[in-house]
């Protein structure tokens, strides 16, 4: 049994807080699903969830589906984040062409993406292409506009020391500019991974021969609810590794920031 | 300007001429701000010239213009009989904060002007560890920036602005975060350094007793605007040591100087 010390502690600290949280609300669900005889076809249980997401593993219907939305996922945050860098770092240059370029690019970030899914996929096809494509264009915002943000952000102390010695533009963009947006990137790429996921499963929804988001839509069809709850399990599960991928990237590269605060705490 | 200040010059010509400059800021809420005005001075190839006045008189804005990063507004500025026209590779900077980059272990950050100025690396790696033993920080060279206290900071910038080996030394209150044994000490290793190099050296300073130990002219400066209000040459017989700071003739220097200052520490 826990003691009272035991349960102060618990209580005093978020990390060992949070888990017990959630099986609070697990546990809510479940018995609220349990005695009031909710019908699986409207809201399934914890258990029930649990179980179907065992037999689509054992049965071997959820690994090709879940390969193919991974696959989509990474490479479409791949580009994104690389071609958000890459223009981030070109417009980041000076504030003249950030100024001329930046308020297209925001334009163009208010077309909502699951309004021009559609014509990517009459485009693409039906294929992987369309998805990655979609997905690269919502993780592409935040990367190049945290970008932009981080480059302009060097202490005027720090270029006047480098231009004090002598130092070209190129030098202080290396020496000093890009490391010093270092952790603003290291924050979009973060938001790019999560809206990464949003992005494949958009795609699948509009059209698609397989993926976790087919993979729902054909569940839904056949009013499977403890399947769709099962992959939206692991979609959250997908979301939440590329989150912690990229903050232990971000630790790595970012030694110096050591005990700064984290943009996202806790996980 | 990219060649050397130590060239063949005609005999009395100052290495620095300033005449007539003024500087005025645009300040956040539009009114414009005189950091300097009619600024008139010289400083003699070899001399050591320290700067002492109030704080907000325009000292370190003096700094940066002869540094070649910002701008002067009005007047000449001429730097071994050239017209200033940017950074040079033969002058050493101490800015006011010490400026590392915290990605950068210690050394590194030493470093910083010899790699920009391409110079051969392993001769200037080992000047680099030799500055950081003069200054007592040879055992840091590589940790990082954030792992030391802004003393030792201050002494890796300084470290930073000699590893080029310049002619030209400009410091912003180096020492100004140094207790005072740390800071005898540096003041001695300084004055040893520009004995040897045979440098020109202008530093900042809020300590007048440093400013008469260290200096063969002594500038006050007063604000609003920032003016130069004197100009005293320091005679005391070289080499210096520390138990000069009990003569007579220091202490009468000293005075003189602090006479310029009333009681608050402004210039009346
Ligand atoms: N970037 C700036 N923009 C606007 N005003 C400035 C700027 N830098 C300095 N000033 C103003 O110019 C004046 C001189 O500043 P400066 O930094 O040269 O003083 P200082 O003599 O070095 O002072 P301290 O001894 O405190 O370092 C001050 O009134 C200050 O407010
Ligand atoms: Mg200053």
């Amino acid at each position: 049994m826990a003691t009272p010390r035991a349960l102060t502690a618990v209580f005093s600290s978020p990390r060992a807080l949070s888990p017990v949280v959630l099986l609070v609300l697990l546990a809510a669900w479940e018995g609220a699903v349990r005695a009031l005889h909710v019908p699986a076809i409207v809201l399934p249980a914890p258990s029930a969830v649990v179980q179907a997401l065992w037999l689509e593993i054992r049965s071997g219907t959820l690994w090709p589906h879940f390969l193919v939305t991974c696959e989509e996922i990474l490479a479409g945050f791949g580009i994104g984040a690389i071609v958000g860098i890459g223009l981030g770092v070109l417009i980041g240059q000076s504030r003249f062409l950030e100024q001329v370029f930046y308020p297209y690019l925001v334009a163009a970030q208010t077309i909502p993406k699951v309004a021009i899914a559609p014509i990517l996929v009459i485009w693409l096809g039906y294929g992987l292409s369309s998805k990655i494509v979609i997905t690269a264009t919502i993780a592409f915002f935040p990367a190049l506009s945290n970008t932009i943000v981080g480059l302009q952000a060097t202490p005027r102390e720090q270029m006047e020391m480098l231009r004090a010695c002598t130092a070209t533009q190129w030098q202080i963009f290396c020496m000093a500019r890009f490391p010093q947006a270092l952790p603003y990137i290291f924050a979009g790429l973060d938001v790019a991974a999560v809206l990464s996921v949003i992005g494949a499963i958009v795609g699948e929804f509009v059209g698609a021969r397989a993926g976790l988001g087919y993979l729902i839509l054909q569940m839904n069809f056949s009013f499977d609810m403890a399947g769709v709850f099962s992959i939206l399990l692991v979609l959250c599960l997908i979301g939440i590794c590329l989150h912690l991928a990229v903050g232990l990237v971000r630790r790595r590269v970012l030694f110096w920031t050591a005990g700064q605060a984290d943009p996202l705490p806790g996980l | 300007m990219h060649d050397s200040m130590t060239g063949p010059c005609a005999a009395g010509h100052p290495l620095v001429h300033i005449a007539g400059l003024g500087k005025t800021y645009a300040g956040a809420d539009g009114l414009p701000v005189q950091a300097l005005d009619g600024i008139d001075l010289s400083i003699g190839r070899g001399q050591f010239t320290c700067v002492v006045g109030p704080s907000g008189c325009g000292k370190s804005t003096l700094l940066r213009i002869l540094a070649g990063v910002m701008p002067a507004g009005s007047g000449t500025i001429e730097i071994a009989g050239r017209r200033l026209d940017g950074p040079s590779r033969d002058v050493g900077v101490v800015f006011q904060s010490p400026v590392l980059l915290p990605w950068r272990n210690i050394l590194s950050n030493v470093m910083v002007p010899a790699e920009v100025q391409k110079l051969p690396a392993d001769d200037a790696r080992a000047r680099a560890r030799d500055l950081l033993d003069m200054v007592g920080l040879s055992d840091f060279a590589h940790r990082y920036p954030g792992e030391l206290s802004g003393g030792m900071q201050q002494r890796v910038g300084l470290c930073r602005a000699l590893v080029h080996n310049p002619s030209l030394l400009l410091m912003d209150e180096p020492f100004g975060a140094l207790d005072a044994m740390t800071r005898e000490t540096m003041n001695l290793e300084l004055l040893r350094i520009w004995h040897e190099k045979d440098a020109t050296v202008l530093l900042i300073t809020h300590s007048i007793p440093e400013a008469v130990f260290l200096a063969d002219q002594v500038v006050v400066m007063a604000a609003r605007p920032g003016r130069i209000v004197a100009n005293y040459p320091i005679d005391l017989p070289r080499p210096r040591r520390l138990d000069m700071f009990s003569t007579p003739a220091f202490g009468a220097h000293v005075r003189r100087i602090r006479s310029h200052f009333n009681s608050r520490g402004e210039i009346d």
